[in-house]
C-alpha cells in the first residue's frame, strides 16, 4: 500500500466534533447497539464524563494520580540499537519508543482504569466489572479497585485463563474475582458478551469499565479521552526532544485503546502518518486471524458498529492470535471511521513475525516487549526500508512482556 | 398506531381480538434450528394447535448480548445444526398455507444488518411474519429499520425495561408498532422463580402513556406468572426460556409434544 500521507482529508471530518458526532457515531461506525435496559446507563454514564472533565477537581485529582500512583508521564525513549538495527548505507528512520510498559501494572491501560474509576465513584457506584482479554486491562481494574476499595469482577476467558495464569493471580491477589468464562470461543469476545450481560443485570449498582475503544457510545470515547494522554505527553515530548511534531506513529491494534490514546492528539496533524498493526495470527490467508480491519466487513459487535470478522451469514468469527490481548473479532468504530477516511493506515503481522520482533528488541533495547507491542515493532521490518533519513517514528510500547514468557517459551521450543 | 383500515397491523388486531375473548396473548417464544429446523416447523404447528396467540420465533446469533444461559445455548445449538437466518425464513415460507396466528421473528441487530434491512424484511414479509423484536437495537437506531419495515406491513416492536425514565418510556411506547415488549426484569433472558413488583407499577405506567398493548417477557417461568401479568393489566405474556427448556430436555423426538403440553398449560392462565 502506498503513502497517503499526502492526501488531504477534509478538516471537518477530522475535528473532535466530528469523533463522534451528537449521535455517538464516528461517520458510519459506533452508535449504541444495546438492550434497553442500558441506555440509561450510557446517558448517565456519557454526561458524568461531560462534568467530570468540566471539573477542576477531577482533572486535578485523574493527574495527581497519574503521576504519584501510574508513574506518569512516561518516557519518550531513543530507541538507539533499533534504530541502528534498520540504518542503510544511506541512513534510515529515528525510532522512538513512548514507554507505556513503565506505567504500574505494565502497560497503558491502567489510564483508563483510574479515570474510569474515579468516574464511578463520582457517579455513587460501588461495584465494578470489566472484561479482560490478556489480563493487562483485569489487573489494572483490579489495581485501581484495591487502591479505591470497590467490589471488582473480571470476567476472562476460560482459554485466556490459561494463557495468562499469571495476571489471574495477580487479580486474585489485588482482591478481585476473576469469572471464568466457557461459552463460545472463550476468550475475549465472550468475556465481552458475559461483561455486558452482568451490566444488564446489577446495571442500578454497578459501573462497566470497559478496557477498550470499543462498545456502544460513549465507551470509544471514554476510553480514548483517558488514554489520550499518551499522545499529548509524546506531542510535548517530540519538541523537546526533536523540536517538531514525529512523522510516523505506529501502535498495535486489537480493540485499539493505545493506538486511539497515541493517535487522538495527533489526528488533526495530517503530516503525522498513523499505523495501526493488527494481528494476522497464523496469516490473514488462512482462517486463523485477527485481522479485524484489514479482512472484516461492517456489522455490529458489542454494542458498535465497526469492522468485523463475520461469516457470510453475519454470525461473528473467532478470532486467532498468540497475543490474547489482539485476539478480538472487532476493532474500536473510531478506528474503522479512520480507515475509510484514509487518514490512517492499517496492516497486519503474523503470530511469527510479532515473536521474531519480540526477541529482537529484547535483546537490542533491553526491553521485553508484551506480545501485543511486539506487532507494531514486527511492522518496522516492512516500513523501516521505506523511510528516508531524519524520519522520526513514534511506536506505542503499549506493554511489557512479563505476562507473556511462559507463552514465548512455550513457542521457541523452551522448556522452563 | 394507524387506524387506516388497510394499514391495521395483524398484531394489533390480534391483541384486540384476544381482549374481545377477555383473554391476555400466550406468546411463547423458541429457537429456530434447535435441535433442527423441521423439528422447529412442526414445534411451531404444535404451538399454534395448543393455543398460543401470537409466536416468537428466535433466529440464532453468535453473541446473544441480552440472553441468559439457556437462550444462549440454544442458539449455539441452533448455529452447530446449520441454521442462517435465510433458513428460517425459508423454513416459515414453507409453512404459510399452515400458520394462521402472527408470527414475531426475534433477531440480533448483526444478522440483520448483514443480509440488509430491505432484504430481511422483504424476506420476512414473504414467509408471513408480522413483526420483528431486534433486544439489541434500542428507540435511537431503530427509525430506519422501523420504516423500512412497516413499508412491508411488519411490524418492528420496541423494548421498555424497568431502568427506562417516564418521558423515554413514552417515546418509545409511542414510536413502537404492533404492541410494546415490557423487559419484566432487569437483566437478561432466563426463569425467575418470581416477579419483581415493580411490573404491575410498569404495565400500569405503560397503559397511561398509549393505548399500544403491553407484552410482557423476560423472567416468566409458569402459569402462575402469566396470571400475575393478567392481574396486572398486560395484554400478552411471553414465555421464552421455560420453553426453551423443556423443548431441550425432551427426549428426542417427544420436542414438540412437550412443547405442546406446556403451552396447554400456559394457556388456562391467560
Amino acid at each position: 500500500m502506498a503513502s497517503i500521507g499526502f492526501q488531504k482529508i477534509n478538516e471537518e471530518d477530522l475535528a473532535i466534533r466530528a469523533r463522534p458526532n451528537s449521535l455517538g457515531r464516528y461517520g458510519i461506525y459506533g452508535g449504541q447497539y444495546v438492550p434497553e435496559t442500558l441506555m440509561p446507563a450510557l446517558a448517565e454514564l456519557e454526561e458524568a464524563a461531560v462534568e467530570a472533565w468540566k471539573d477542576h477537581s477531577f482533572v486535578d485529582e485523574l493527574n495527581r494520580l497519574l503521576h504519584s500512583y501510574v508513574g506518569r508521564a512516561t518516557p519518550l525513549y531513543e530507541a538507539e540499537r533499533l534504530t541502528e538495527h534498520y540504518r542503510r548505507a544511506d541512513g534510515g528512520p529515528r525510532i522512538w519508543l513512548k514507554r507505556e510498559d513503565l506505567n504500574h501494572t505494565g502497560a497503558h491501560k491502567i489510564n483508563n482504569a483510574l479515570g474510569q474509576a474515579l468516574l464511578a465513584l463520582r457517579m455513587g457506584k460501588t461495584r465494578i466489572i470489566a472484561e479482560t482479554g490478556a489480563g493487562q486491562h483485569g489487573v489494572a481494574t483490579a489495581t485501581v479497585c484495591a487502591r479505591f476499595g470497590l467490589e471488582c469482577v473480571v470476567y476472562m476467558g476460560e482459554e485466556d485463563m490459561k494463557r495468562q495464569a499469571l495476571n489471574v493471580f495477580r487479580m486474585r491477589l489485588l482482591g478481585a474475582k476473576v469469572q471464568p468464562v466457557t461459552a463460545g470461543t472463550a476468550t475475549l469476545k465472550d468475556a465481552t458478551s458475559e461483561a455486558i450481560r452482568d451490566w444488564v443485570t446489577n446495571v442500578e449498582s454497578t459501573h462497566y469499565i470497559l478496557g477498550s475503544v470499543a462498545g456502544p457510545h460513549p465507551y470509544p470515547m471514554l476510553v480514548r479521552d483517558f488514554h489520550a494522554v499518551i499522545g499529548a505527553e509524546a506531542k510535548k515530548q517530540c519538541h523537546e526532544a526533536f523540536g517538531r511534531l514525529p512523522d510516523v506513529l505506529i501502535a498495535c491494534v486489537g480493540g485499539g485503546s493505545n493506538a486511539m490514546g497515541l493517535f487522538h492528539p495527533f489526528v488533526e496533524e495530517q503530516s503525522v502518518r498513523m499505523i495501526g498493526v493488527e494481528a494476522a495470527g497464523e496469516g490473514v490467508g488462512t482462517s486463523r486471524h485477527a485481522a479485524t480491519i484489514t479482512e472484516g466487513s461492517v456489522g455490529v459487535l458489542h454494542g458498535a458498529m465497526s469492522l468485523l470478522l463475520q461469516d457470510d451469514e453475519g454470525q461473528v468469527q473467532e478470532a486467532h492470535s498468540i497475543s490474547a490481548g489482539l485476539d478480538y473479532p472487532g476493532v474500536g468504530p473510531e478506528h474503522s471511521y479512520l480507515r475509510d477516511l484514509g487518514r490512517a493506515e492499517y496492516f497486519s503481522v503474523t503470530d511469527d513475525d510479532a515473536l521474531t520482533a519480540l526477541q529482537l528488541v529484547s535483546q537490542l533495547e533491553g526491553i521485553i516487549p508484551a506480545l501485543e507491542t511486539a506487532h507494531a515493532f514486527a511492522w518496522l521490518e516492512e516500513l523501516c526500508p521505506t523511510l528516508s533519513q531524519g524520519t522520526e517514528i513514534v511506536i506505542n510500547c503499549s506493554g511489557r512482556g512479563d505476562k507473556d514468557v511462559n507463552t514465548v517459551a512455550q513457542r521457541i521450543g523452551v522448556h522452563l | 398506531m394507524k387506524t387506516e383500515y388497510s394499514d391495521k397491523s395483524t398484531l394489533s388486531s390480534c391483541f384486540e381480538s384476544v381482549r374481545a375473548q377477555g383473554r391476555i396473548a400466550l406468546m411463547p417464544f423458541f429457537m429456530a434450528g434447535d435441535p433442527d429446523l423441521s423439528t422447529s416447523a412442526k414445534i411451531l404447528l404444535s404451538l399454534q394447535e395448543s393455543g398460543a396467540d401470537i409466536i416468537e420465533l428466535g433466529i440464532p446469533y453468535s453473541d446473544p448480548l441480552a440472553d441468559g444461559p439457556v437462550i444462549q445455548a440454544s442458539a449455539a445449538r441452533a448455529l452447530k445444526s446449520g441454521t442462517t437466518p435465510s433458513s428460517v425464513l425459508e423454513m416459515l415460507n414453507n409453512l404459510r398455507e399452515k400458520i394462521t396466528i402472527p408470527i414475531v421473528l426475534f433477531t440480533y441487530s448483526n444478522p440483520l444488518l448483514h443480509l440488509g434491512m430491505e432484504r430481511f424484511c422483504d424476506e420476512a414479509a414473504r414467509a408471513g411474519a408480522s413483526g420483528l423484536v431486534v433486544p439489541d437495537l434500542p428507540l435511537e437506531e431503530a427509525e430506519k429499520l422501523s420504516s423500512i419495515a412497516s413499508k412491508r406491513h411488519l411490524d418492528l416492536v420496541l423494548l421498555v425495561a424497568p431502568t427506562t425514565p417516564l418521558q423515554r418510556m413514552q417515546r418509545i411506547t409511542e414510536n413502537s408498532r404492533g404492541f410494546t415488549y415490557l423487559v419484566s426484569v432487569t437483566g437478561v433472558t432466563g426463569e425467575r422463580a418470581q416477579m419483581e413488583a415493580r411490573v404491575g407499577s410498569l404495565v400500569e405506567q405503560l397503559k397511561r402513556l398509549s393505548p399500544n398493548p403491553i407484552a410482557v417477557g423476560f423472567g416468566i417461568s409458569g402459569p402462575e406468572q402469566v396470571s400475575q401479568v393478567r392481574s396486572w393489566g398486560g395484554d400478552g405474556a411471553i414465555v421464552g426460556s421455560a420453553l426453551v427448556k423443556r423443548i431441550a430436555s425432551a427426549s428426542p423426538g417427544r420436542e414438540v409434544e412437550e412443547a405442546g403440553r406446556f403451552c396447554k398449560e400456559l394457556v388456562k392462565s391467560t
